[in-house]
């Protein structure tokens, strides 16, 4: 399948000999702890990927060219049926031995840094660092490192693997890359792990209600001097949030409202006539984001009735409750690699590319690979060694779902 | 000159024509080459872990064009040493290759001790600021050396411009290319024009080549070395690659004042060895720029001396440790 071979195979008993029993996941975690020794020996690899994806722009919607770029190195790495989509989610499949199952192994690959800003990479001996990094330019490349890595450890699953890169996932793409390729791909997705950068750990299985939504409110423009001085847009926009503040919420089950963003105005002294509010509603409970979403749209015409404003509150993604329990046999299969490999799982519900696999009943994990700041900023940062502990984990449940052990009884 | 417009159609290549390592790697062994990539450096802590990172993984790991990569420091007081060694690039310091010979503190000093350090039959040199690197830097140099017997040195350009609105653009190199060396050769040696970026850093150069290479070890190495192979074997033993972009830290106006003055001292020593000009006074190396206090004006005086080290083949050394017979001279 590779060049030369590919890397130089690695004489590891630990890795090589798969479980006798298709029951018995213990075999598997026994050998997680000394996986990490032969993935440090692929840190370049794996390093070099993340660098060289991280450095090409992919902002939400313009995914192009980072997406030719995982293309090219999944066609370097053998893969069949590698493809590029109508919503640009670049997909390859890593045969197993039987192809009994596949299994989907998807990294998003959109960012939310546009291409005016630098996407230059620094590397140390510790850590990477640079926009997008831990999201997730090195969970991008750990997925198109995974054959190189499988084939460095010599493990051959049985499951078919199908790798990929899903686009248009953030804010406005409303994880509409994923959701295209899950609804039309002709491959019957057993079960999936979406990867991300960070944080080493995560566990999530469930996924919150929730909806994101802009409110966007413009005013007549006002002279600084006349009698409705210093108002504009924000005075109106900041009436509006204290009214948003006022709806009470559900502590438990827990219902939140996040206000994640204002934008109005360019100067200190002219109101600005447009201004406008990102918010997300998470809820744990069902029918509770519906709920608070009729408050957030009767605070929206209050404020327009009363204050004569063209006020808009538009919808631009929701998510269902969903995902699988906590007792499902993935769901152990992930804690028990991770205690293994000595990580603290940490459970945490998602909004994010689980909820595409949730709400087509396709049995999913998120994990985390590494450590990592600075989110989302120009001083992103992953730590490099938590890296193959991460790692460690990704493969380790990769190898109970090939060995059955994930699956839920009927 | 159309010696220079046919060079230009034959011996210009684009990095995109080099993609298929495979072939390459497969001509190199058919040949019987080795590579050699070289990074001199000098406090680069903060670009050189990406180069070697990338250059390992995907000339060395993952396509086995390289032989070695090696780093040759002029004794950085940063972790440059450290972060380079950490993955795994050979590491050596300047002063500690041919201690015999002392110690120079220039760029080139270190490329010339990585002929007698290094074993490749070509040796690559790479620049250690370069925040936009890829494996073209090396392979789409190494390339025409691999392919093309009669080509000896292969110059890196860079010509893609972040915006340009008409079908025709300028082509050209850096500054002090543009208003220093490309006007010495265009009197002095017209056929070198073609070269696009005669000061690039990054180049590729057959061993038996360079050994033969008197080496300034400050700014002139690179001029130096252009006129020295056009004497010997003419045009058409370069080559040149364009790498579409370079993004690097931009140097001074004052900074680029001392490159020119060095690359002017190497230039004007060439003339007169190569027997062009005659007549030269006695040059000086000081040179002189002004600095404003207040309403006073100031001298900074630099002194820069274009050293030089004699070719490679002629110490003893050398000729011990790769098996040469003879003086060399």
């Amino acid at each position: 399948m590779f060049l030369n071979g590919g890397l130089p195979f690695v004489e590891l008993s630990l890795v090589q000999v798969m479980p006798d029993s298709k029951s018995d996941i213990q075999s598997i975690l026994d050998r997680l702890p000394d996986m990490r020794t032969p993935l440090r020996e692929c840190r370049e690899l794996i390093l070099a990927n993340a660098v060289m994806v991280g450095e090409i722009p992919a902002p939400t919607f313009r995914e192009e060219a980072r997406i030719e770029y995982v293309r090219n190195r999944f066609a370097e790495a053998g893969l069949q049926s590698i493809s590029a989509d109508e919503m640009n989610n670049a997909s390859g499949i890593l045969p197993g031995k039987t192809g009994e199952r596949n299994i989907l192994v998807v990294a998003h690959a959109d960012t939310v840094h546009d291409e005016s800003m630098s996407h230059t990479m620094q590397v140390s001996p510790d850590a990477v660092t640079g926009a997008g990094i831990a999201d997730n330019s090195i969970g991008l490349a750990s997925v198109l490192s995974l054959p190189w890595i499988l084939d460095r450890l010599g493990i051959n699953l049985e499951s078919n693997l199908v790798l990929q890169a899903s686009s248009r996932t953030l804010g406005r793409g409303d994880l509409s890359g994923l959701g295209f390729f899950l609804d039309n791909t002709t491959v019957p997705i057993h079960s999936a792990i979406c990867v991300e950068g960070v944080h080493l750990g995560r566990l999530s299985y469930s996924v919150l209600g929730m909806l994101r939504g802009e409110i966007v409110l413009k005013v007549a423009p006002v002279s600084t001097w006349d009698e409705s001085s210093g108002r504009g847009a924000v005075a109106v926009l900041s009436e509006l949030i204290t009214k948003l503040l006022s709806i009470r919420l559900a502590s438990v089950p827990r219902t939140s409202i996040i206000l994640g963003s204002v934008s109005a105005g360019s100067s200190y002294n002219v109101p600005p006539t447009r201004a406008r509010l990102k918010l997300e509603v998470r809820s744990e409970a069902a029918g509770q984001v519906s709920a608070v979403r009729r408050e957030i749209e009767a605070i929206v015409a209050e404020i327009r009735a009363e204050r004569n404003v063209d006020v808009e509150f538009q919808v631009v993604s929701r998510r269902r409750i969903g995902g699988i329990p906590f007792g499902h046999p993935l769901v152990t299969a992930g804690r028990k690699v991770m205690e293994s490999l000595g990580i603290e799982p940490k459970i945490a519900p998602s909004v994010g590319m689980l909820s595409a696999t949730a709400d087509r009943g396709i049995p999913a994990l998120t994990l985390g690979l590494t450590e990592g700041s600075g989110l989302q900023t120009d001083e992103e940062s992953i730590r490099i060694e938590p890296l193959f502990t991460g790692l460690s984990q990704l493969i380790g449940v990769l190898m109970a779902i090939d060995q059955g052990g994930c699956d839920a009884e009927d | 000159m159309q010696k220079i417009e046919h060079w230009i159609r034959e011996q210009t290549f684009h990095h995109s024509a080099f993609w298929d390592l495979r072939a390459m790697i497969e001509e190199k062994e058919k040949k019987g080459l080795s590579i050699s990539l070289c990074i001199p450096t000098l406090n680069e802590e903060k670009t050189i872990g990406k180069e070697i990172v990338i250059f390992k993984s995907e000339l060395m790991d993952r396509y086995p064009l390289l032989d070695e990569i090696a780093v040759i420091d002029s004794g950085s007081s940063d972790r440059t040493r450290e972060v380079a060694a950490s993955f795994g690039a050979d590491v050596y310091l300047s002063s500690e290759i041919l201690p015999e010979h002392g110690f120079k503190r220039g760029k080139g000093e270190n490329l010339w001790k990585a002929i007698y350090q290094l074993k490749g039959d070509i040796i690559c040199y790479v620049d250690a600021d370069i925040a936009n690197i890829h494996p073209r830097f090396c392979y789409a140099l190494v390339a025409p050396l691999i392919y093309r017997d009669s080509i000896h040195y292969v110059k890196a350009f860079y010509d893609r411009p972040l915006a340009f609105s008409h079908g025709v653009r300028p082509s050209g190199g850096g500054r002090v290319t543009e208003i220093l060396v490309r006007p010495l050769f265009s009197l002095f040696y017209p056929e070198l024009t073609a070269l696009v970026q005669p000061l690039s850093g990054e180049y590729a150069v057959r061993r038996h080549v360079l050994e033969q290479l008197p080496f300034p070890i400050g700014y002139g190495v690179e001029t130096s070395h252009i006129l020295d192979v056009y004497r010997e074997y003419g045009l058409d033993a370069f080559g040149q690659t364009d790498l579409d972009q370079r993004v690097h830290r931009n140097q001074s106006t004052r900074d680029l004042g001392k490159m020119s003055f060095g690359i002017l001292q190497s230039f004007l020593h060439r003339l007169k060895m190569h027997g062009t000009v005659d007549g030269l006074p006695a040059l000086s190396n000081l040179y002189r720029q002004f600095q404003a206090h207040d309403n006073s004006y100031e001298q900074v005086v630099h002194e820069i001396i274009e050293e030089e080290r004699p070719p490679m083949i002629t110490l003893p050394e050398y000729r011990d440790k790769f098996g040469i017979s003879g003086s060399g001279s």
